[in-house]
């Protein structure tokens, strides 16, 4: 890579580090509902929405009525988005004579942007309407994101609360979620993507006559509301099907370098809100440390990868100083491809700005690898925390526990027979889903359609794309012909796995760990902060990601990068 | 039954209408609002307006294959309205992985017809790969340069010039790091037939 | 423990040297050695075990162990795939041949073997200590005290709870109980190994109680019984040594719900990899596909993991100390405060000469002798204490009679006439000399008494010292001579402050509970080099104490004798008897020691956490191996497709076969390698949390991923040289 995409990487880690303590105390502030610079303005709308609702502001909820609002919530919201995608083409802001969705299709999208994965078996311009943009799917884009953050506090709660049988409010949590963290940067953010070219209008496609004499039909739209709470809430749905390689979504090295910073913004933030909570930075920032180790080695590597270009191309061909340059833009260059396709799968974005399938194979596995471990890195907002906390922090507690001679505790909360067994069960559900879903896909037909590319390539197609559902990520390897009755089916279902499948345990971890009373640390009791705590944090993450995937990995893109390195080609 | 209405169905149903009132009304009216006031031009999509007609966006790429222009970067955008590609209201890429055949193939073919255009010398790889977008408005710095000759020849121009107005176009990385050199190759080609300035 | 005997238990247990090191650790009371066992590689237990483990491969026992049944099942499937194959039921798949089929078979059924072995051979070394304590517990006749106050002859198994019986000199005790009359000599030795007889007295805390099986030599005991057949100590010990009634720990219920939950997700990964070969072209055959799945599952830690908790069990047993349940045992390694009394556990108890300083104007020769004539007859500790210290200091100055010179010695005792002894009036004892006068030793204030003129101001000021100091000060004089001041000091155990220190390391706080003044409580405190104390403290302070750490979210240990310590005994997290005590105490503990020695609570401490330790590491390393275990399967399952992915063979092995059966060889041969391992315990050595996963990190988890690389290159190497595949 130049210095240039090593300065990218640089500024862009800095700049996080820099946002995580400010932000991560704003969230801690607002979610516990102290006083913040915004509240003259967002509280009495916050009050204002809680009279209208029935809401109980102070109202606590333990761990069952928890769940229970958010599987509410989720039920209404999809069935709500169902009609509106299935009736878009009677509804209003029909801006192109744009035709309802078919009723697979439609279970898909509604799924997809309420679990935050904004997977998309629909082009942007062609199988969405101005009003399932803004009404449907960029609402579910701050209601999804708000939801898991919601979650990741009530986890919070729960293991710093002392013998406390509820964990918060979710109605409020959501609300503050959605009205003081999300909303007031993405008006700003917003904006500042329109200054750098993102359009926002409400008119139509604009039609103009090229230099030769051609006519183009030039989609515009409200993009940049939607384009910056896509990344921010890492969401992922572009409004247009190229997604953040669309010029309009992305028009410059300045908003790439912005769009990275909005979709690592929360989910690192949150980090430092959890210190917050436990009343001890280093935890808080032990837990960043981690998830930056795992990510920023992919980042680098793909980064590495992609600026080295393909050896299969002819020798005529410059790649030096280029790379990979197919299904990448100019403008961004390889490199900093490469490192947006970390950012985004080990966030739970699901942005694109290239074209992954057309990524080289390792590079091609960073971004896998980083959805199978569950998104954890940061990983999506709430959904990073809350994965990393259960499946990293909670086994390694638990067998670093055992190692030191110790009933294993976190945050002086004993972790028992009922801890592990949630915790399993979430990396269950992900594993059973992902390589469930591709074994079914591998095996019947209509799961052999699906993929574009032949060999192993269509394997990692498959793979990519139920583990970017499950791992709520809806970014693809976009080879994969995912319209389809059994893709929009099989895919709606690992997505509702794969985000309720988790939050369930979760949650009932949290309330189990809210009705314990800590244990104070000693010099027996093994610090869930410090380097040493960081590489076993990382080796529990990696280790438990890679037994499990590495089959099926050494079957995608590993035997298909030695296949390359032998000089095979697929017909 | 009642209490699980009341508690927890109402309040959702009543919450997500609030919250859609607020994020999927306020906020992209606002939104829309200033920015159509303080930045209406890209709000609108950055057209490019000659004699007040839009010739195209300086954000979207066209489709260029006459000699006297340089040309874009390999299109997957294809639709029935525009089979060369730059379909703007149907972005997308090739979706070819690195080991397909087809994609290889399609290098092999680009290459020789740039070869037969623009003679030897090694072919910079963004002309011989499809974009991610299929309406990238770029190409690099090394790409404009391997077509200067021909645009020159074929304009009647000095090479000088012609490289002077490819620098003029080269957009340099923001702040020095941010982005890749580019070349913008609409206004490229508007400046050499002196539409714009 | 003398110390040839000492050497001598570890001559005879060579292959527990680790664990005797630990006992080396207890400097703190000369308490007795667990009574010998055999090592662990010992031919006879490891015959003994070998029926057992075929019996443990009942499918009907070996659910409770998933992990382990799984393998079996996959060991019977295999068997019939190759069954099917032989008889030509139906095609070979895959990289196979019968042979090929018939040793995974074999060494999938070794698998299994290997893992109920461990079991067994576990279960055989407690057989063999609970056979000794059974030995004690043989059905021995009982006179029960009818309600008439007559005696009838009732066997021993007939005792209920409530009896009253009497025993005679010579007589087997034939339940446990109190004394309620009588007092007499009690041989423990059958529980304790301790062969000196303990006085046994009704009323007493300490002294009242008795344990069934011991012998009474002599005197005569009116006892009332406290348990009911089955339900004694002794019955509760054989069942907990033997494994019989063991219930899984909570720890180990949560470790299994672990490994069970890993084995789910590989058999997922596994069982995927069909349809995958499948879209790649190529039918992986059932055969490589169990292989790699035994492989993968946590068979080391799952086969050893019950193996582990039974050795557990089987080294506090080995104390002497009756854990009432493995909880308590795990409980002990979490306790981060430990409660201590001060006397007998901290301090001998008794008082010790310390120094002895002569007044102004005496030379230190004669206050010294002067000490050492007025104790020369004194039998009390005290007494022997102030004669050995005066010796002592009689040696350094270079004057007869000191260490070792016993014809000074016998000279100075010439010049007594006859020996002055104590009596309450006078407050002071001594010697009368040859000469007249009189040497005495006494209360300071005694001593001064009847003096002529004012004690020495500078011996006024010395006494006060002593006293600042938490000491007790003697008086010295001849006739109306005033000579010196003996110091006389609560002497701390050897070894303690050492002990602490360790304790200290691995953050556990030590508190000294004691009823004196906090003056002398701090002195002691300080020597002894606890980290706090409760001065003056009544019974019931202990249980305010235990109460306010547990609110803090603190772990209390601590031991207890009395009636009075049974509520905070049963309040504390761990709760250590001793078996001298009440019945009260001992119903409130969850552990009693049957050598009454309160250190112990530390060697206990130790085991619990050595427990857990064992179970982390070899959980770690079982899982670490699958790294190696991928690289070796992998590509052969797919070396037909793929043969590219040969590249990820870094080991160099020799075909497909031959690496599938390789790494089935090691993962079952590792179960073997790492028995005594499990049995014995990994080492441990007090340190912080930090350090020592940082050590068991380095030798389990980055060690469990080298290991089998090595390991399975050299079966590989094996394999290949012998044509097995």
């Amino acid at each position: 890579m130049s210095a240039g995409d090593l300065a990218t990487l640089v500024t862009l880690f800095l700049a996080i580090v820099v946002a995580t303590p400010l932000f991560g105390t704003y969230i801690y502030r607002v979610m516990e509902g102290e006083r913040v610079l915004l509240s003259p303005v967002l509280r009495p709308l916050e009050r204002a929405v809680y009279r209208v609702c029935g809401i109980e502001e102070t109202g606590e909820m333990d761990w069952k009525a928890y769940t229970i609002s958010v599987l509410v919530m989720a039920a209404v919201a999809i069935v709500a988005g169902y009609v509106v995608l299935r009736l878009q083409n009677v509804l209003p802001l029909n801006q192109g004579h744009i035709p309802a969705q078919s009723p697979d299709l439609a279970f898909n999208t509604s799924v997809s942007f309420e679990t935050n994965t904004d997977w998309q078996n629909y082009s942007g311009e062609t199988g969405a309407t101005y009003l399932s943009q803004a009404g449907v799917l960029a609402v579910r884009n701050f209601t999804s994101a708000a939801t898991g953050m919601a979650v990741a506090i009530a986890l919070f709660r729960g293991l710093t609360r002392r013998s406390a049988k509820t964990l918060g409010n979710y109605w409020v949590d959501l609300t503050r979620g959605v009205l003081y963290v999300l909303l007031p940067v993405s008006v700003v953010g917003a904006l500042v993507l329109v200054w750098q070219g993102v359009p926002q209008t409400w008119e139509p496609s604009q039609v103009v006559h090229t230099l030769q004499g051609a006519v183009q039909t030039i989609a515009v739209g409200p993009v940049a509301s939607q384009e910056w709470i896509k990344e921010m809430g890492n969401n992922g749905g572009g409004f247009f099907n190229a997604n953040s390689a669309h010029p309009f979504e992305n028009p410059n090295g300045l908003t790439n370098w912005l769009e990275m910073f909005a979709l690592l913004l929360t989910a690192s933030s949150l980090t430092f809100t959890f210190g917050k909570y436990a009343g001890n930075q280093r935890q808080g920032w032990t837990i960043f440390a981690a998830m930056y180790a795992i990510l920023l080695v992919g980042a680098i590597a793909a980064m590495h990868l992609e600026y080295a270009g393909n050896p299969l191309f002819p020798s005529d061909v410059l790649q030096a100083g280029l790379g990979n340059m197919e299904g990448k833009e100019v403008r961004f260059g390889s490199a900093v491809s490469g490192l947006f396709a970390a950012m985004t799968t080990g966030t739970s974005t699901g942005a694109i700005n290239s074209w992954h399938d057309s990524l080289m194979p390792l590079t091609g596995l960073v971004p896998l690898f980083n959805m199978e471990l569950g998104e954890i890195t940061p990983g999506g907002i709430g959904a990073g925390m809350y994965g990393m906390l259960t499946i990293g922090a909670i086994l390694a507690v638990f067998i670093a526990g055992l190692m030191v001679g110790r009933t294993p505790e976190y945050l002086g909360k004993k972790v028992e027979a009922y801890e592990i067994k949630m915790a399993m069960l979430t990396a269950l559900v992900l594993g059973a889903s992902i390589l469930g879903f591709t074994a079914l896909a591998t095996v019947t037909k209509p799961g052999l359609a699906g993929p574009l590319n032949p060999g192993p390539h269509g394997f990692s197609e498959i793979l990519y794309a139920f583990s970017s559902q499950t791992g709520n990520n809806g970014s693809a390897f976009a080879g994969l012909n995912g319209n389809t009755v059994f893709y929009n089916i099989t895919g709606a279902f690992a997505m509702l796995i794969g985000r309720y499948g988790m939050i369930i345990p979760i949650l009932a971890l949290a309330g189990s760990m809210a009705a314990k009373r800590p244990v104070a640390a000693s010099l027996g009791t093994f610090p869930t902060t410090g380097v040493l705590w960081v590489v076993l944090l990382i080796g529990v993450v990696v280790i438990v990601g890679a037994l499990t995937f590495f089959p099926a990995l050494s079957l995608g893109p590993i035997v298909e990068q030695l296949l390359l390195n032998a000089g095979k080609v697929f017909p | 039954m009642t209490s699980f209405l009341r508690h927890q169905v109402y309040p959702a149903v009543a919450l997500l209408v609030a919250l859609t009132v607020v994020t999927g009304v306020i906020y992209p009216a606002v939104v829309t609002a200033v920015a159509q006031i303080a930045f209406p031009s890209q709000a609108n999509g950055s057209m490019i307006v000659v004699d007040g007609k839009a010739v195209g966006s300086s954000l979207i790429g066209q489709y260029f294959n006459e000699p006297r222009y340089f040309w874009g970067r390999p299109s997957a955008a294809v639709s029935a309205a525009d089979p060369n590609g730059y379909d703007a209201s149907n972005s997308g890429g090739s979706n070819l992985g690195p080991t397909n055949a087809t994609l290889i193939e399609h290098v092999v073919q680009r290459v020789d017809a740039l070869r037969k255009a623009n003679g030897g010398g090694p072919v910079p790889v963004d002309l011989v790969t499809s974009s991610a977008s299929g309406l990238d408005p770029d190409i690099s710095p090394q790409a404009a340069a391997y077509q200067v000759d021909r645009v020159a020849k074929a304009r009647g121009m000095s090479v000088a010039a012609v490289t002077a107005a490819v620098a003029r176009f080269t957009q340099q990385p923001i702040l020095g790091f941010l982005g890749e050199p580019s070349v913008n190759v609409l206004e490229l080609n508007l400046y050499l037939d002196g539409l714009i300035r | 423990m003398t110390a040839a005997r000492s050497l001598m238990s570890i001559e005879l247990r060579r292959g527990t040297r680790r664990f005797q090191r630990f006992v080396s650790l207890r400097g703190a009371k000369p308490g007795p050695t667990p009574p010998p066992t055999r090592g662990i590689l010992d031919p006879e237990f490891l015959r003994s075990a070998i029926g057992p483990a075929f019996r443990k491969l009942d499918p009907r026992l070996l659910i409770r162990n998933p992990v382990m049944f799984v393998v079996e099942l996959t060991a019977a499937l295999v068997t019939l795939t190759w069954i099917a194959n032989v008889t030509g039921f139906e095609p070979v798949r895959g990289p196979s041949g019968f042979g090929f089929q018939l040793q995974i078979a074999i060494w999938l059924w070794f698998t299994v073997l290997f893992a109920t072995y461990a079991e067994a051979l576990a279960e055989a070394r407690g057989r063999a200590q609970a056979a000794t304590l059974r030995k004690t517990r043989s059905e021995t006749s009982a006179r029960r005290r009818r309600a008439d106050g007559t005696l009838e002859d009732v066997g021993s198994s007939e005792l209920r709870k409530g009896d009253v019986i009497v025993v005679e000199e010579g007589e087997t005790i034939p339940g446990d109980g109190d004394v309620i009359e009588g007092v007499g000599f009690v041989n423990e030795a059958a529980i304790t190994g301790e062969s000196a007889p303990v006085l046994k007295e009704p009323g007493t805390d300490i002294r009242s109680s008795v344990t069934g099986g011991t012998t009474l030599t002599s005197d005569r005991l009116v006892i009332r019984v406290t348990a009911n057949p089955g339900e004694t100590f002794l019955d509760r010990m054989i069942g907990l040594v033997e494994g019989a009634k063991r219930q899984r720990t909570p720890n180990e219920i949560a470790l299994a719900i672990l490994l069970a939950g890993l084995t789910v997700m590989f058999l997922m990964a596994v069982v995927t990899l069909r349809p995958f070969g499948l879209y790649a072209g190529t039918t992986v055959g059932t055969v490589p596909l169990v292989a790699l799945l035994v492989c993968l599952i946590p068979t080391t830690i799952g086969g050893l993991l019950s193996a582990i908790g039974i050795a557990g069990m089987d080294r506090v047993a080995r104390f002497n100390v009756l854990a009432m349940s493995g909880r308590a045992v795990e409980a002990s390694g979490d306790v981060d405060v430990i409660l201590l009394d001060k006397t007998g556990t901290i301090t001998y108890g008794n008082r010790l000469a310390a120094s002895i300083t002569p007044a102004p104007g005496i030379p230190e020769v004669e206050a010294v002798r002067a000490a050492l004539v007025s104790s020369i007859r004194d039998e009390t500790p005290e007494g022997r204490s102030v004669v050995e210290l005066a010796r002592r200091r009689l040696s350094e100055l270079g004057q007869p009679g000191g260490t070792g010179d016993q014809a000074g010695l016998d000279s100075i005792a010439a010049t007594i006439a006859e020996e002055v002894p104590f009596r309450a009036e006078t407050r002071t004892s001594g010697a009368k000399l040859v000469d007249g006068s009189h040497v005495l030793k006494g209360a300071v204030d005694a001593i001064g008494a009847d003096l002529d003129r004012a004690m020495p101001r500078e011996v006024l000021a010395e006494t006060e010292a002593i006293s600042d100091r938490g000491a007790t000060p003697l008086a010295l004089r001849n006739d109306g001579r005033v000579l010196g001041v003996i110091e006389l000091k609560d002497t701390v155990k050897e070894g303690l402050p050492a002990r602490f220190e360790q304790f200290r390391k691995m953050g556990i706080r030590t508190v000294m509970v004691t009823g004196d003044n906090p003056r002398t409580a701090a002195s002691i405190a300080r020597e002894a080099g606890v980290d706090d104390f409760i001065a003056e403290a009544k019974p019931e302070d202990k249980m305010a104490f235990i109460r306010a750490q547990q609110a803090d979210g603190h772990l209390v240990a601590m031991t207890g004798d009395g009636t009075n310590d049974a509520p905070a005994v049963a309040q504390a997290d761990v709760g250590l008897a001793m078996n001298s005590g009440t019945s009260a105490c001992k119903e409130a503990a969850n552990m009693v020691d049957l050598d009454s020695d309160p250190t112990k609570l530390l060697e206990v401490i130790a085991i619990g956490k050595q427990l857990l330790i064992t179970r982390g590491s070899i959980t770690t390393f079982s899982i670490a191996n699958d790294v190696a275990k991928y690289f070796a399967i992998v590509p052969a399952l797919f070396a037909s497709v793929y043969p590219q992915l040969n590249a990820l063979n870094i080991m160099g092995l020799a075909t497909p076969e031959s690496a599938i059966l390789s790494a089935v060889i090691f993962n079952a041969l590792i179960i073997i390698v790492l028995v005594p391992l499990a049995l014995r315990g990994v080492s441990f050595r007090p340190a912080p949390a930090s350090v020592l996963l940082q050590r068991n990190l380095l030798v389990y988890g980055l060690g469990g991923i080298v290991a089998p690389f090595i390991g399975i290159k050299a079966v590989d190497i094996v394999v290949s040289a012998l044509h097995l595949a």
